[in-house]
């Protein structure tokens, strides 16, 4: 996300209160990357008016609602182009996409990779609990093998997407992954992703409790293992990055895999942009310009 | 009748059909004539069959007309296919070397050139075509100086050499025709007019540069693709940011999130791209996010026939997105109107905060007018509606919270603030919401908010009614027959109408522009005054016909219909509307005689 943004003063957690009180089952892993959301806009002083909420449908879905920025709760799986659409058009809003596995993954994986070789400037914070929630369970393309829902009653027989291989294989210039009980830890990687410059990709284990009785609170704690505890691990090896990804089972890393910042932008890597934002430019083509359009065809 | 001049050029794709229409066009154009282009070609980029009319006029030409007066087969397929179309007075020109002419009818002059004779072909591979250039010009009574000038722009870039070669060869065709070839009877006339010369694509992308378009965005595909490419090759000096997406899901989304941002935004697509937006209107219609969306028609249904047209998309358009909502769709009539209708569109969609929609399609996309330069306006009205962005500039005044974006309102307006702007922050849902955009879709629904926030989207369409004309009568009141048609049939039907009233049989035209709103009322009115009504599209169902039904009562007379792929010529209008009035036939399919 772009680091020269404006900074408000001071700003409160109840200052990034949204209009109404989450909707998600108790327990749900939601609340808490909803309030590592809030916490690391306020240690950022970013001015609510200033950021976007973006986010597709499914239950995590339903976060912009639930924070005090501009908000657009769009279509499944189609939050990243609305949100590719909006950042082109004013690069200097701060923009958040957040939403479900199934959101992102599935239904919007063709976004999902386009977004990040293009390298868009926002945050993508994917609650991934592994099943379908919204729709009552049923099988997502992060489940298991083997896992029994309502949609593959005697078990996944497909594989599951890997979303930090995949991202660092489609040229995610920040990749990382979080855990919803480990808040600081998660904060901090959001505040990390806001501050980058580029697509930034954070996959949260958000546990469902009520669909996914295999990927769990009581799964995950035992294995989940943050990588900057690793002294030796270096995040700008993609390599190194690519290697770790492929770990899943008694040690799952979670933290920042990868970050790079060589590579531009989309919004400065296009001229269009160099004289500030489209929205606030004037409507009206260049009278030498237009003249120059019917020039060409005479 | 009009005193026109209509060149046809045929060959294989690859072979240089291009060039040839280009040049002719260009010469005919500074001249001060008027022209029209039609292209019939296939899927393919060498091979196939490429058949290019051009048809000029110092009078307005509005179609590629009946007649070809000369020919120019570049290969034995073109010749094969097409000498039998020409009439008395019309004359081909062709390679003798390798084209073999057959019998034409009498009264047509064969031209046949001895190239290899003339010029050294192993050094000028298209030698050919600008030896029949040069002849053809020569018969049509241009003088030489015209085409010299128009060969040094078409060849500096490649260098003096190929200027001088080019411009060597052209001569000697022309000389040759000047001994050999008998001139046309009448020289090709000159006005002082200039006009531009433009396809629809360019005028539909021009017209979104004028009408404040910032963002564009597409997915390639025929026959939208040109729109596409004239906003890349101008995005830097219109000050456009042009995006080529994923997909059309994606083409749709990310306009409307620029659009969200503040910005006009604008995309094109055909009819399996705009099948795939479908779900993306809704949400504009529904977030209150206006967009427009061109969707250039080809002949379907599924891959279909990429390269050709058809008016097959009307009842898709209609029922694009689920649900009832606000939302504009209009048909552009012509090349220059597709220039005219998208700030028109945009105003629309931006005043009422909802999708518009352009219905165009192939035989305006990718054929070419002469226009006027000055009916290209680049500085139309430019209406946004009732937009905030900044605080203290709506009604309201300035805010720190309490603003609602849904507010109710008599218009069913609620006034728009951009993200970015303080004091107004609000989330936006595809889900039914309220006022001030809190879901009433999950934890309670409620009835009586559905159905006031149902009314007051609603109730923008008796605004956009209000803000869009009703269809006027073409032609003399009282006429024995009344043909109606839709979007880009207007030109053909018209040069119908002339034919018809020189023949006797007294014509007029009611040509629908906006399909939604279709102000069925007004139509009905005109209507009423028909002694005999004929529905005139290019579809196999009668897709307006079932519309204007459907919305209005209204059962013409008979219909014309024509699905080939190919667009109406005036006779097959004018020959239908014969059978009919005869009494033989309530439905017309004419055939389409030139086979491309």
């Amino acid at each position: 996300m772009a680091t020269s943004v404006q900074r408000a003063s001071e700003l409160s957690m109840a200052d990034l209160k949204g209009k109404v009180d989450p909707d998600w089952c108790p327990g749900c892993g939601d609340f808490g990357v909803l309030a590592a959301v809030q916490k690391a806009l306020v240690e950022l002083r970013i001015p609510p008016h200033n950021v976007v909420t973006i986010s597709g449908i499914g239950c995590s879905s339903n976060l912009p609602g639930y924070v005090n920025t501009y908000g657009m709760h769009t279509l499944h799986g189609r939050a990243l182009a609305v949100a590719t659409g909006l950042k082109l058009a004013n690069h200097e809003l701060t923009v958040l996409v957040t939403g479900g596995d199934g959101d992102g993954f599935g239904i919007g994986g063709n976004h999902f990779v386009h977004s990040m070789r293009r390298n868009v400037d926002l945050l993508y914070i994917v609650m991934d609990n592994q099943i379908y929630g919204l729709t009552t369970g049923q099988t997502s393309p992060t489940s298991r093998i083997g896992m029994k829902t309502k949609s593959m009653p005697f078990g996944n027989i497909e594989s599951p997407i890997n979303p930090i291989s995949l991202a660092l294989a489609a040229g995610a210039t920040f990749v990382a992954r979080g855990y919803s009980g480990e808040q600081k830890h998660l904060t901090e990687l959001i505040k990390q992703g806001v501050e980058h410059r580029g697509f930034s990709f954070l996959d949260v284990f958000s546990p469902c409790v009520t669909y996914n009785h295999d990927n769990t609170y009581q799964w995950y704690r035992p294995r989940v293992k943050k990588l900057e505890e690793e002294s030796a691990y270096d995040p700008s090896d993609w390599t190194a990055a690519m290697e770790k990804s492929l770990l899943w089972g008694d040690e799952i890393p979670i933290g920042k895999f990868f970050e790079r910042t060589d590579v531009p932008v989309l919004h400065d890597a296009e001229p269009v942009l160099s004289e500030g934002p489209l929205v606030h430019r004037d409507l009206r083509v260049p009278l030498d310009a237009a003249r120059s359009f019917i020039e060409e065809l005479m | 009748m009009k005193q026109t001049f209509t060149i046809s050029i045929g060959g294989a794709a690859g072979q240089g059909v291009a060039t040839p229409g280009d040049i002719f066009a260009k010469i005919f154009s500074r001249r001060g004539l008027n022209l029209n282009a039609y292209n019939a070609y296939q899927s393919i980029i060498r091979g196939g069959h490429t058949f290019l009319t051009i048809r000029t006029s110092p009078e307005r030409v509005t179609n590629m007309g009946d007649r070809i007066d000369l020919l120019l087969p570049l290969n034995q397929d073109t010749m094969d296919r097409h000498l039998r179309l020409l009439i008395a007075g019309a004359a081909c020109i062709y390679n003798a070397d390798t084209i073999k002419p057959g019998s034409p009818a009498s009264g047509v002059q064969l031209c046949p050139l001895p190239v290899s004779k003339l010029v050294d072909i192993t050094r000028n591979k298209v030698a050919q075509n600008t030896l029949a250039i040069g002849a053809g010009l020569h018969m049509m009574g241009v003088g030489f100086p015209a085409l010299e000038e128009v060969l040094r722009e078409q060849f500096k870039k490649k260098g003096d050499a190929v200027v001088a070669d080019n411009v060597g060869v052209a001569r000697v065709g022309y000389d040759y025709a000047a001994a050999h070839f008998a001139a046309f009877p009448n020289p090709l006339p000159k006005t002082e007019n200039r006009y531009a010369i433009l396809s629809g694509n360019t005028a539909m992308a021009m017209g979104g540069a004028a009408a404040g378009v910032k963002f564009y965005c597409a997915y390639p595909m025929s026959p939208s693709t040109g729109v596409l490419h004239w906003m890349a090759a101008h995005a830097r000096k219109a000050g456009i940011m042009v995006r080529q997406v994923e997909d059309e899901i994606g083409v749709i989304n990310m306009a409307i999130g620029a659009a969200h941002a503040g910005v006009r935004a604008m995309c094109a697509t055909s009819g399996g791209g705009f099948a795939l937006m479908s779900e993306g209107l809704g949400m504009s219609a529904m977030i209150e996010t206006p967009v427009v969306v061109i969707n250039c028609q080809r002949a379907g249904p599924s891959t279909g026939v990429p390269t050709k047209t058809e008016q097959g998309d009307l009842w898709q358009m209609l029922g694009a997105a689920f649900g009832d909502y606000p939302r504009v769709i209009a048909a552009p009539l012509d090349i220059r109107d597709c220039f005219k209708l998208i700030p028109e569109i945009f105003n629309i969609a931006d005043r009422f905060q909802c999708p518009g929609l352009v219905l165009c399609d192939l035989l305006l996309s990718e054929g070419r007018l002469s226009v006027d330069p000055k009916d290209l306006d680049f500085s139309p009205p430019i209406d946004r509606g009732e937009l905030i962005t900044a605080n203290g500039t709506s009604s309201g005044g300035v805010t720190n919270g309490g603003y609602k974006r849904y507010k109710i309102t008599d218009s069913g307006i609620s006034p728009r603030a951009i993200p970015g702007v303080p004091g107004h922050i609000h989330t936006v849902a595809t889900d039914e919401h309220m006022e001030d955009g809190v879901l009433i879709s999950d934890e309670f629904t409620n009835p009586i908010k559905r159905r006031a926030m149902m009314e007051k989207r609603m109730r923008k369409v008796v605004g956009i009614e209000g803000a869009v004309p009703p269809p006027a009568q073409l032609g003399p009141t009282n006429a024995d027959v009344t043909l109606i048609g839709w979007g880009s049939t207007k030109g053909v039907i018209e040069e119908s109408c002339e034919i018809l009233n020189d023949q006797g049989i007294s014509s007029n035209q009611l040509q629908i522009r906006w399909l939604v709103p279709l102000h069925g009322e007004a139509i009905l009115e005109i209507l009423k005054g028909s002694q005999h009504t004929i529905i005139v599209e290019n579809n196999y169902s009668g897709q307006f016909a079932r519309y204007l039904r459907s919305e209005t009562g209204f059962v013409p007379n008979g219909h014309i219909r024509k699905y080939d792929g190919e667009p109406f010529m005036p006779h097959h209008i004018v020959e239908a509307v014969k059978e009919q009035l005869a009494g033989k036939t309530k439905l017309s399919v004419p055939t389409h005689e030139i086979m491309v």
